[in-house]
């Protein structure tokens, strides 16, 4: 397949990161499979000893297993989205990162169905989901849809993934013979014809089309297992777009973090340039406005209407003795200090602006924590209950055990696909570059 | 006509097999209880199919008739009792925590004793209002958000008004226990303590036994014992007859020391339904605790004090009067 100068250029300035698997990597690697092995064990003691290990009990029926779940899986809704709109929008700057949006979409649509795995009492029996489905059930509608999401984000990395494997194949890399071999094959045979050329075209930008709708579809049915329920703060009707707009908001700052990490590591400031945190920058301000908006609508109707049951809840949720700290930390450092970064102008930097986005995902993790936890805490009827691990929620080592093992799983995919590869699209590539930056960055680059 | 022959006769074959199952394994877990007790044996043997598909001859008096063999199929506990609509009303005015009702409840599903499928609460309405001795279990809702959320159809509502639980369908998935407003269901989150003979019987969503770990469970109105026209243990073994349990499509309901309209009952003392707000539509009627036939620190006073414990939020209001 034919390249132009700017993409030759892009290729042979990556090839060295997939031809081999460096030092560092292996060291990560070898770290995450530690976390996960311990992971691994705690999983161990789950199946063997059963659930009590766990800091789930009677009213509190999901914990952390279900906010990692919510929380990977909305990575991988808003991968989609970014990716599909980079895809079809003409704004060339947005080429650079559609990959590694796209990783994102389906590393996490990977890992977060496995915390569901986890949460189950009886994961032997998960083919009864497909052997007795029953349509009305909203967990009915999140397996349809998870499965078709999955299968439509590998579509879609896929697809655009087939240019750049021509390019592989055809580049004489130094690597073995098993991996020339698998370019090869996944390459279909592009050669850069132009009926290949436009069939591809058409394909990726028809699923470019159907994963954005489709994003937005299935984040909703996944926040329909709260909102269909009866319980206060879930039963809610904004909760669909609420969930939409706190995945996409995550998601845009973890891709921040993403571009930050990997333009250290293989030195792409050419390519993930100052523009690009600018610009992300600026879609996280704007969702960040939006989704604190929800989350003020949210909280304000509940407490100005009071009814005893939703009072309750804000009462747990505002309380400094209960979660008062962690609803403002999640408040602060997961809107209001976005906000601000990105709007001070001395402050909008690629620095800075990771920083805050790297906050922000973690206080958008604890926000779902928020969602879930005090909620199932509020029952209808007093709990009455003299063991305190019933009243009260608290993750056991396990639990976290097994978090911190799927932290590490979409880790270690992050690291082996950033090595199969090139973590910049070669042959989608543009120059996009400002004659100011060109200059600039040219300098820096040779 | 051959073809009918057939299938008549494979029935027949398939109804004695699943009886010897049955009885097989009844058998095959009394006899590792009764083999202690020294009975005298009959000399009259007995062939069994083990659950491990050995056949084995053992003497019939080792064979006890077991309460809770499931009398019906899956398919039949999935359908629910022609022409009945189970309904229970509760006298919040006759209650004082006893709990008998609750230790009946666990001793016949061979619960143990921190798994409530029925309750005692203590509920006040409001600030000024007279707290009051609330037993709960499940409701039946006609309009139940745990079925609507199940997954896999493993919780049912069925013809007879009753919503049950097939504990071997059931994934675990908890949704149901999210979805239920009245906390109603639990979890067995580890393997459940059980006595052997009871752990090798089959399930069946009428008996709710044996229980199975990483599944739910919750509430059944003993359709197992109605189906013999049997109260629940709880309705009888209740000291005040607090418990009124019986058919609406009969228009009868009793406690054991009673039986009356439901019409009238629930007309006469002005009935209610616990949070109908909420659209759930229960089976279950309450009383309004009016005349009351026990002061309310009676039963927190009677209470042991683990039990006691559980209302030490309401002590003022409880011991003052003392
Ligand atoms: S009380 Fe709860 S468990 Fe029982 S039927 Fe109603 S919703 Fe379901
Ligand atoms: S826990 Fe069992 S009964 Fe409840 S919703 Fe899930 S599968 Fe159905």
């Amino acid at each position: 397949m034919e390249l132009n100068t700017y993409q030759q250029e892009a290729f042979d300035y990556q090839r060295k990161n997939i031809e081999t698997y460096g030092k560092r990597a292996w060291g990560w690697t070898v770290f995450y499979v530690l976390c996960i092995l311990a992971g691994l064990y705690a999983l161990y003691l789950q199946i063997a000893k059963g659930h009590g290990v766990t800091g789930m009990r009677d009213n509190v029926v999901w914990g952390l297993f279900i906010v990692n779940f919510i929380f990977f899986i909305g990575l991988s809704y808003a991968g989609a989205i970014i990716a599909g709109i980079l895809h079809l929008s003409k704004v060339t700057w947005g080429k650079p990162i559609i990959r590694l949006a796209q990783f994102m979409t389906l590393i996490s649509v990977i890992v977060g169905p496995i915390f569901i795995l986890l949460c189950v009492g009886r994961f032997d029996r998960m083919h009864h989901l497909f052997i007795y489905p029953r349509i009305q059930s909203p967990l009915t509608w999140d397996v349809m849809a998870v499965v078709t999401f999955f299968a439509g984000s590998v579509l879609f990395l896929y697809l655009a993934l087939i240019k750049d494997f021509s390019v592989y194949r055809d580049a004489k890399l130094n690597i073995p013979k098993w991996k020339q071999k698998l370019y090869k094959i996944l390459a279909l045979g592009y050669r850069g014809a132009a009926s290949q050329k436009r069939h591809l075209l058409i394909s990726q930008n028809l699923m470019a089309i159907i994963m954005i709708p489709l994003s937005i579809v299935v984040a909703s049915i996944l926040s329909w297992i709260f909102g269909m329920t009866l319980r206060p703060g879930w039963h809610s009707t904004i909760f669909g777009p609420y969930f939409v707009l706190g995945a996409v908001y995550s998601g845009c700052g973890l891709l921040i973090v993403a571009m930050w990490f990997y333009r250290k590591m293989y030195k792409l400031d050419y390519y993930f340039t100052d523009r690009h945190f600018k610009y992300l920058g600026y879609i996280m301000l704007v969702l960040a406005a939006g989704y604190g908006y929800f989350t003020f609508s949210e909280y304000f109707t509940d407490w100005f209407g009071s009814e005893k049951w939703d009072s309750e809840l804000i009462h747990k949720l505002f309380s400094p003795a209960e979660y008062g700290w962690w609803t403002f930390f999640a408040n602060f450092a997961g809107i209001i200090l976005p906000i601000a970064i990105v709007a001070i102008p001395a402050t909008r930097k690629p620095g800075p602006i990771t920083l805050v986005a790297f906050i922000m995902v973690i206080a958008m993790w604890v926000k779902r924590y928020l969602i879930i936890v005090p909620t199932l805490e509020t029952t209808l009827l007093p709990m009455q209950d003299t063991r305190a691990e019933y009243v009260k929620y608290a993750a056991t080592w396990p639990e976290w055990a097994l978090t911190i093992a799927g932290i590490a799983t979409f880790l270690l995919f992050f690291t082996v696909m950033s090595k199969f590869v090139t973590v910049v699209p070669v042959s989608g590539l543009e120059d996009t570059h400002t004659q100011h930056e060109q200059h600039q960055l040219q300098h820096e680059h040779h | 006509m051959k073809q009918e022959e057939i299938n008549d006769k494979g029935r027949r074959d398939f109804i004695k097999t699943a009886a010897i199952a049955t009885v097989a394994a009844t058998a095959c877990g009394s006899l590792a209880c009764s083999c202690s007790s020294k009975k005298a044996t009959t000399g009259d043997k007995v062939k069994l199919l083990s659950p491990n598909g050995e056949i084995v001859e053992i003497d019939s008096a080792y064979l006890k008739h077991e309460e809770h063999m499931a009398i019906v199929s899956k398919l039949e506990a999935r359908e629910g009792i022609a022409g009945k609509k189970f309904v229970m009303v509760v006298d919040l005015a006759s209650c004082k925590n006893a709990r008998s009702c609750v230790s009946a409840c666990q001793k016949w599903h061979y619960r143990p004793k921190e798994t409530e499928w029925l309750t005692v609460k203590l509920l006040q309405d409001s600030e000024k209002a007279a707290p009051y001795w609330f037993p709960k279990q499940c409701f039946h809702c006609d309009n139940p958000p745990c079925v609507k959320v199940c997954p896999v159809d493993a919780t049912f509502k069925r013809q007879d008004g009753l919503v049950l639980i097939d504990n071997e369908r059931c994934i675990g998935c908890k949704f149901c226990m999210a979805a239920c407003p009245y906390s109603t269901r639990v979890f067995n989150w580890d393997e459940p303590d059980q006595p052997f003979d009871i752990r090798s019987l089959t399930s069946n969503p009428e008996t709710g036994i044996p229980a199975k770990v990483g599944t739910v469970e919750k509430c059944d109105f003993c359709p197992d014992r109605a189906r013999e026209g049997l109260l629940p243990p709880c309705v009888e073994a209740c000291p005040n007859g607090v418990f009124y349990f019986g058919d609406e499509n009969e228009d009868t309901v009793s406690n054991g020391l009673e039986t009356v309209s439901f019409s009238q009952l629930i007309k006469d003392r002005a009935a209610y339904r616990y949070q109908e707000e909420l659209g759930t539509k229960p089976r279950v009627y309450y009383l309004p605790p009016k005349d009351r036939a026990f002061p309310v620190e009676k039963g927190y006073q009677d209470a042991d004090s683990a039990i006691k414990e559980r209302f030490k939020d309401y002590k003022d209001l409880l011991e003052a009067k003392e």
